[in-house]
């Protein structure tokens, strides 16, 4: 009868769970289990995803997660997050000083010539999407000849270790608004301590967008940049590299170091506005940043930082100004719980539902026979 | 998951849903917000009962899970294990009146609840505002004002447009006279059960980052008219019968409809499988009384 199938719960789930990890091995014999240093390394960008949309920067955990879940960037990122809630918050940082980053990549499409000048770096930006053919059977020599050859030729001391901030020039020629306050004076809002309740701060807004699911992010952004809003943004500057992370010494409470994390760090400067004390119009900024190497990802935060602070100023014109709008439906985490929850037994509700189209057809037959 | 501590989540994160459920058991049916943890469950599978439940709990109480009125579900199942697995000590059952604490979705319990009992429901929804206004910096304003019109002309058009209310489940429910809470999905059939419910009501959304509470003995009045009074499920046949459980026969509970996938007939049984298993007992005890006294 189909009231069995709602029971013997805790069977059913013992064996679906063997059914999904059964399918992990069914490259059968003479396949390896995946290394979990092998994710980190050569699916680095979805590796990026995950830590940043884990919110957790933890490369070691982040590759398991990626392993366990099977490849899925949601699931990843959901056992980063659940990792996260059992671990207390000892210490905080100040905020990082990002122009001492450590950059492997760093381009500006505002301006032709930047100082220390473009970087390329890793990127497919201009790649010909052709199938690689011979990556279908690589030899092991193949691969470690790759990196063998990666310095030769190459003076390896005269390669800068950063360069300075390409907005710091506009800002010089009275382009751009000077920074509106020393960020160490104002505590950042901590969105994993204190729920959003808004209006919510600027640093409310980041840290939302820099967990969120990456589709997420880029479908409102891409609305705004296709006519929903009025951003225009050009980027200013968009790099990657390593972040020192700062912590005072436990016993000279000066600042050290204890390690590094990489990031993508992008800023566009938009549309520009008059003063609002009357004194000269100056460019509009927005800014993006998340752990890890998610270029699109911090292009659209970017860019919606932009439209949101635009929103809170007046009144949102469209989707992508709405700060409720936005910051309630890009964590992927959030949507895809309440997604797959669907797929749970709905029976009470559905049956208090028929009762009322019951209820609601036979007052209209009634009716209907009445005329 | 070895080295977890009791409750899985750390102390800060359990201290902070104690100080929220404080604050909602003060100021009835407010919606306290709280920075609800990720689970290792999806979000909508019940976290935030789940994060109540976690922070609440001590070791040598008991505890009862539901979903959809039963023990046994996947859900539920997968829930008490997960409790089990972080908190040592604590002791499950699935009889209503031997616990201490219930997390439920989408039921309350037949059985009438007690003043030592606490009830957890999970909440997908928490605002019962959300159907009239988007927006929850404008819902905020109504709440505070206590001005549930826009709600009221929604139970309105319903009548012109169907001659009957429609909402079916998540009955909106006014509470202590003031805040209107959205119940939880519990069909309108529970709704009663929260007016001077002796056991206390603690209210969970995890994804919505609410908490709220029906504290004992408190007034809960679902929003109805005069003249278009609250009614609940009706569960009589076309004869105007009440229809009955096939399993214990009990005419007096919630019921799911079903087909019999053996005579294609529709069926109907206790929604609550606990209720329904103890009336079959309470049967059987009687036979065997009958059976004694006749000899």
């Amino acid at each position: 009868m189909a009231y069995v199938a709602i029971k013997g719960g805790a069977k059913a789930i013992e064996g679906s769970k063997l059914a999904y990890d059964f399918l992990r091995s069914r490259q059968g014999e003479g396949s390896q289990p995946l290394d979990t240093s092998t994710i980190e390394n050569q699916l680095r960008l979805l590796h990026s995803r995950v830590i940043s949309e884990g919110g957790v920067y933890h490369p070691k955990l982040a590759s398991l997660a990626i392993k366990q879940a099977q490849g899925d960037t949601l699931e990843a990122a959901f056992a980063l997050r659940a990792y996260r809630s059992t671990m207390p918050r000892l210490a905080e940082t100040e905020a990082m000083d990002t122009s001492r980053m450590r950059i492997t990549r760093r381009i500006s499409s505002a301006f032709k010539d930047i100082p220390g000048g473009q970087m390329l770096g890793a990127t497919t930006d201009y790649h010909l999407r052709l199938m690689r053919m011979e990556l279908l059977d690589e030899s092991a020599e193949a691969f470690m000849a790759i990196s063998r050859s990666w310095f030769d030729g190459l003076d390896v001391a005269q390669i800068p270790d950063t360069f300075p901030k390409v907005l710091e020039g506009l800002r010089q020629q009275g382009l751009l608004a000077e920074a509106p306050h020393n960020p160490h004076q104002d505590l950042p809002f901590d969105i994993t301590r204190e729920p959003l309740i808004f209006p919510v701060p600027r640093s409310a807004a980041l840290a939302t967008m820099t967990r969120s699911e990456q589709g997420s992010l880029l479908a409102l952004a891409y609305s705004n940049m296709r006519g929903y809003g009025d951003i225009h943004p050009t980027v200013a500057e968009l790099r990657v590299g390593f972040v020192p992370v700062m912590l005072p010494h436990p016993i000279s409470g000066k600042p050290m170091e204890i390690g590094e994390v990489e990031i993508t760090e992008c800023e566009v400067v938009a549309m520009y506005e008059s003063d609002e004390q009357g004194g000269k119009p100056s460019f509009t900024l927005g800014y993006g940043a998340c752990f890890g190497h998610n270029e699109v990802k911090a292009i659209s935060m970017a860019i919606l930082d932009r439209s949101l602070q635009k929103g809170m100023q007046g009144t949102p014109s469209n989707p992508s100004e709405d700060p409720e709008f936005v910051l309630l439906h890009i964590d992927g985490i959030d949507s895809m719980g309440f997604c797959t929850h669907y797929k749970m037994p709905h029976y009470v509700t559905f049956q208090s539902d028929m009762d009322r189209l019951r209820a609601t057809q036979s007052k209209q037959a009634a009716e209907d026979q009445k005329s | 998951m070895n080295d977890e501590h009791f409750g899985f989540l750390d102390e800060y994160a359990k201290k902070e849903v104690r100080r929220a459920t404080l604050k909602a058991v003060a100021i009835p049916g407010y919606q306290v917000p709280y920075s609800s943890r990720e689970m290792p469950m999806g979000r909508g599978f019940g976290t935030g009962g789940l994060q109540l439940t976690l922070a609440l709990i001590g070791r040598g109480e008991t505890l009862k899970v539901i979903d959809q009125g039963s023990d046994d579900s996947v859900n539920a199942v997968n829930l008490r294990s997960f409790i089990e697995m972080t908190c040592p000590g604590i002791h499950t059952t699935c009889r209503t009146e031997q616990a201490d604490l219930i997390q439920s979705r989408h039921r309350i319990p037949e059985k009438p609840l007690r003043e030592d009992q606490l009830l957890v429901l999970q909440v997908p929804y928490p605002d019962a505002l959300v159907v009239v206004e988007a927006s929850e910096d404008k819902r905020k304003l109504l709440h505070g004002e206590a001005d549930y019109s826009r709600l009221l002309v929604k139970l309105y058009e319903d009548i012109v447009k169907f001659s009957e209310i429609t909402i079916s489940h998540r009955y909106p429910t006014r509470i202590n006279n003031h805040y209107v809470i959205d119940p939880s999905p519990i069909p309108r059939w529970d709704v009663p059960k929260l007016h001077q419910s002796p056991a206390l009501i603690l209210l969970g959304a995890g994804r919505e980052k609410k908490i709220y509470a029906v504290p004992p003995y408190t007034q809960a009045i679902p929003l109805a008219f005069e003249d278009v009074p609250f009614r609940v499920e009706d569960f009589s046949d076309e004869q105007g019968q009440r229809r009955s459980c096939v399993r214990c026969g009990c005419n007096s509970s919630f019921l799911d409809e079903y087909v019999d996938s053996a005579t294609g007939e529709q069926v109907y049984r206790c929604s609550d499988s606990d209720w329904c298993n103890q009336q079959l007992e309470l049967q059987r005890r009687v036979e065997e009384v009958v059976e004694v006294a006749n000899g």
